[in-house]
């Protein structure tokens, strides 16, 4: 019963998220804030991890078709389709889910316990719309560079990774992950991010809108917000490959 | 002026208002006194609009609150102003953003004018060299002034103030207390605040509500609250023993 609770309060939020905003200028100044604070700073995060994730692809893929009559450029094609498909959306949108998502959690949260979301209501101003909606904007605006330079990031990985190790020669990677290259590839990863994006930071913030107490819930409301998006990026991460693959 | 009529509020099946009718005058400051969990925030925050009324009405100089339709509950608002007990400034702005916010947000002032208002705002709330810092920067009594200069910055016509020298030494707590109610004067403004501080209930009480177990027990001034002949409110006045002594003497 409890889910069917929040699954209509979160519809109701959201509906409130899409709400009318006060003022057009003031909107464009936050979603560009917000660009900087949760795309921009979450670049190196984003780094890290695909650099590490192409590279463990490649060696992972290399150590199991270790076999003569396997040429070696399908390891590349692997690293590739690997980061294209799965990694750079799911993965970086699951680290995400954390990072931002607890952030948009936890500062939400913090001012609906200080009582920084009354004193935007009592000026009757919407503040699902004023908070939310330049966050989510933002996200899902930055998701898809963010992907992009994953999916770039991770298959070099992958190629250093192969060549320092001597595992997968340059020219045979090279030619792997121009093989059978399929463009659709990137937009189906960039359609699930951009959905991850609307998840983690709508998900997140109502969580944080409706905690209520002192700096404890916030942390439980914080916690749950990086769980609820996890469990829902991982469905819709079915649901999307079923609908957009098949 | 303000007026309740027969206000009740449930939460989850309690009742925690129950049938308070009361009168708040222009260009007083009234205030509601209570116990701890005798209702007076949630009267407080009803009468704001923040709680749905579970039955009653809300009269803004005749114009019934729960009665408005968004558009016009929105343009009421914006002739609102509140103070509330831990300040509530936005925590990533700073002094002089906090008061410029209501500015940016409802008009169409020039950014010169916007200055001037602000400035005006802060010296009004005698407060100098703050404007750069950030809320965090700045003394609890310093974030009271910041909140009451956001407070009035669109001219409001009502001022409401949940607790506002809770938290704050008897110094700068009478202080606050004397700026609200000068600005009340000044302005003309009809003023609500909530407290459980008898020095502000007998240095600023022009007219005063007392609240308990959600129900209104007495009304008068702080010339009457002394001699008030309700059990409860004796209780609530004389819980000190300074209050007690003064009693005694008198």
């Amino acid at each position: 019963m409890k889910l069917f609770y929040h699954i209509g309060r979160y519809s109701l939020f959201v509906k409130k998220v899409f709400g009318r905003p006060e003022k057009h200028t003031v909107l464009v100044k936050q979603v560009i804030k917000e660009i900087d604070k949760l795309g921009i700073d979450s670049l190196g995060i984003v780094f890290i991890i695909s650099i590490f994730m192409g590279a463990v692809i490649t060696l992972q893929t290399a150590y199991n078709i270790d076999m003569a009559f396997i040429p070696k450029y399908t390891i590349g094609l692997a690293a590739r389709d690997s980061m294209l498909l799965e990694f750079s959306s799911t993965i970086v949108g699951l680290i995400l889910a954390g990072k931002v998502g607890s952030n948009i959690a936890s500062e939400i949260g913090t001012m609906r316990v200080t009582e920084q979301i009354d004193a935007l209501e009592i000026m009757g101003i919407n503040s699902a719309a004023f908070l939310v909606l330049p966050k989510m904007l933002a996200f899902v605006f930055i998701i898809p560079f963010l992907v992009i330079i994953s999916m770039g990031v991770g298959i070099t990985g992958g190629f250093l990774a192969g060549a320092l190790t001597g595992e997968v020669p340059a020219a045979d990677y090279i030619y792997g992950i121009q093989f059978a290259f399929i463009p659709f590839y990137i937009a189906y990863s960039i359609i699930k991010s951009v959905v991850f994006a609307f998840i983690i930071s709508t998900v997140s913030a109502y969580w944080g809108f409706y905690a209520q107490g002192g700096a404890l819930e916030v942390g439980k409301a914080s916690t749950t917000a990086v769980v609820t998006s996890s469990v829902q990026i991982l469905l819709f991460n079915l649901l999307l490959t079923q609908l957009l693959l098949k | 002026m303000i007026e309740a009529v027969n206000v009740f509020k449930s939460f989850e099946g309690k009742e925690v208002l129950k049938g308070i009718s009361a009168v708040f005058e222009k260009g007083k400051t009234n205030l509601i006194i209570g116990q701890s969990g005798s209702g007076k925030t949630v009267l407080l925050k009803s009468l704001v609009g923040l709680h749905d009324l579970t039955s009653g009405d809300i009269l803004y100089d005749g114009r019934s609150f729960p009665a408005l339709d968004h558009k016009k509950r929105k343009a009421l608002r914006q002739e609102i102003g509140m103070l509330f007990q831990g300040s509530a400034l936005f925590d990533s702005m700073t002094v002089e953003e906090n008061v410029r916010f209501p500015l940016d947000m409802f008009t169409k002032m020039t950014e010169e004018e916007k200055r001037e208002r602000t400035n005006f705002c802060l010296d009004r709330v005698k407060l100098e060299n703050a404007n750069k810092k950030l809320p965090s920067e700045v003394s609890g009594g310093m974030q009271k002034r910041v909140a009451i200069a956001r407070a009035i910055a669109l001219n409001p016509k009502y001022l409401f103030c949940d607790e506002p020298n809770s938290g704050l030494d008897p110094r700068t707590a009478i202080v606050i207390d004397e700026l609200i109610h000068e600005i009340t004067h000044e302005f003309g403004m009809t003023t609500i605040v909530n407290t459980h501080d008898m020095n502000s209930v007998l240095g600023i009480g022009e007219k005063i509500i007392f609240i308990y177990q959600g129900e209104k027990h007495w009304e008068g001034s702080k010339d009457e609250i002394i001699h008030a002949e309700n059990e409860q409110l004796e209780d609530f006045i004389f819980a000190s023993k300074l209050f007690r002594k003064i009693k005694e003497k008198s």
